[in-house]
């Protein structure tokens, strides 16, 4: 079992700045979503503009690792490098009278709602690997519980309870998580 | 953040991260590789007079010539190298 999705963000920028390959992987799988979810979901992008920003982003963080400051603030600093590059795709479509709009409207409900989403993905790695994969099926790929039964071999009538078990779960592992912020921060 | 969450609340957030097409991904892992191969090219067009010229002549002919599969972002970020040099 690979070691890197342990790892924290810091450990994950040094070993990328060493020339690690399977760190540069699992940075990527990281902060893959996050990405696209900032340009899709936060700034409404098309596709292929989309597909330009990602690149771009990706490209950024791997030739400026060395400028970033703080090992353990990867995900703000990505959040950053993503927001302005959106901004710059959009003003590069002619759209500079929207982008006002987009800030103000999207900073205070779609790229909130994808920070606090991607929160909750972080407490979803902290659950067992069938309770994050039968979740990641039926919320993120959109699989029916027909084909979740048929991938993973297990009666389509109990997929709703195991999903809302999972769900629970989920719920107690984010709650817990906020506990110990809290008590460490008292 | 909104707390307590409820399966439905779970639910919305949890489809706000949906993977990224596995194309781009890739390619986004590939992206150190992709780099070196890169800097190569740049430091033979420095080196090699021949190949600068035939690079500046049609960049996508002479690299698909000498057996790489240039994509257009590979493509706009050698031609603004070869600029920048």
């Amino acid at each position: 079992m690979s070691p890197y999705p342990s790892l924290s963000d810091a450990e994950l920028v040094r070993h990328c700045r060493a020339g690690d390959a399977d760190a540069w992987n699992e940075l990527v799988e990281r902060y893959s979503r996050y990405v696209f979810a900032i340009a899709v979901r936060g700034f409404h992008l098309s596709k292929e503009d989309a597909e330009d920003v990602f690149q771009d982003i990706f490209t950024r963080i791997y030739t400026r690792l060395d400028s970033l400051r703080d090992d353990s603030a990867l995900r703000p600093w990505i959040a950053q490098l993503t927001r302005r590059r959106c901004l710059d795709q959009l003003a590069s479509r002619g759209r500079e009278l929207q982008v006002d709009e987009v800030l103000v409207e999207e900073e205070s409900t779609d790229l909130t709602e994808v920070e606090e989403a991607f929160t909750v993905r972080e407490a979803l790695l902290g659950l067992p690997a069938a309770c994050q994969d039968i979740l990641d099926r039926f919320f993120t790929r959109d699989q029916s519980y027909k084909t979740i039964s048929d991938e993973l071999e297990i009666p389509s009538g109990t997929i709703a309870s195991r999903i809302a078990r999972c769900l629970r779960r989920l719920r107690e592992e984010i709650e817990g998580r906020n506990e110990a912020s809290e008590g460490s921060r008292e | 953040m909104q707390l307590p969450y409820d399966e439905e609340r779970l639910g919305v957030l949890l489809r706000l991260l949906r993977p990224a097409p596995e194309a781009w991904v890739r390619a986004a892992q590939e992206l150190p590789g992709a780099r070196r191969t890169l800097d190569e090219i740049v430091a033979r067009a420095e080196a090699d007079l021949a190949f600068r010229t035939a690079l500046i002549a049609d960049l996508e002919r002479a690299l698909v010539a000498e057996g790489y599969e240039p994509d257009r972002r590979f493509l706009n970020e050698i031609r603004d190298r070869l600029t920048e040099n």
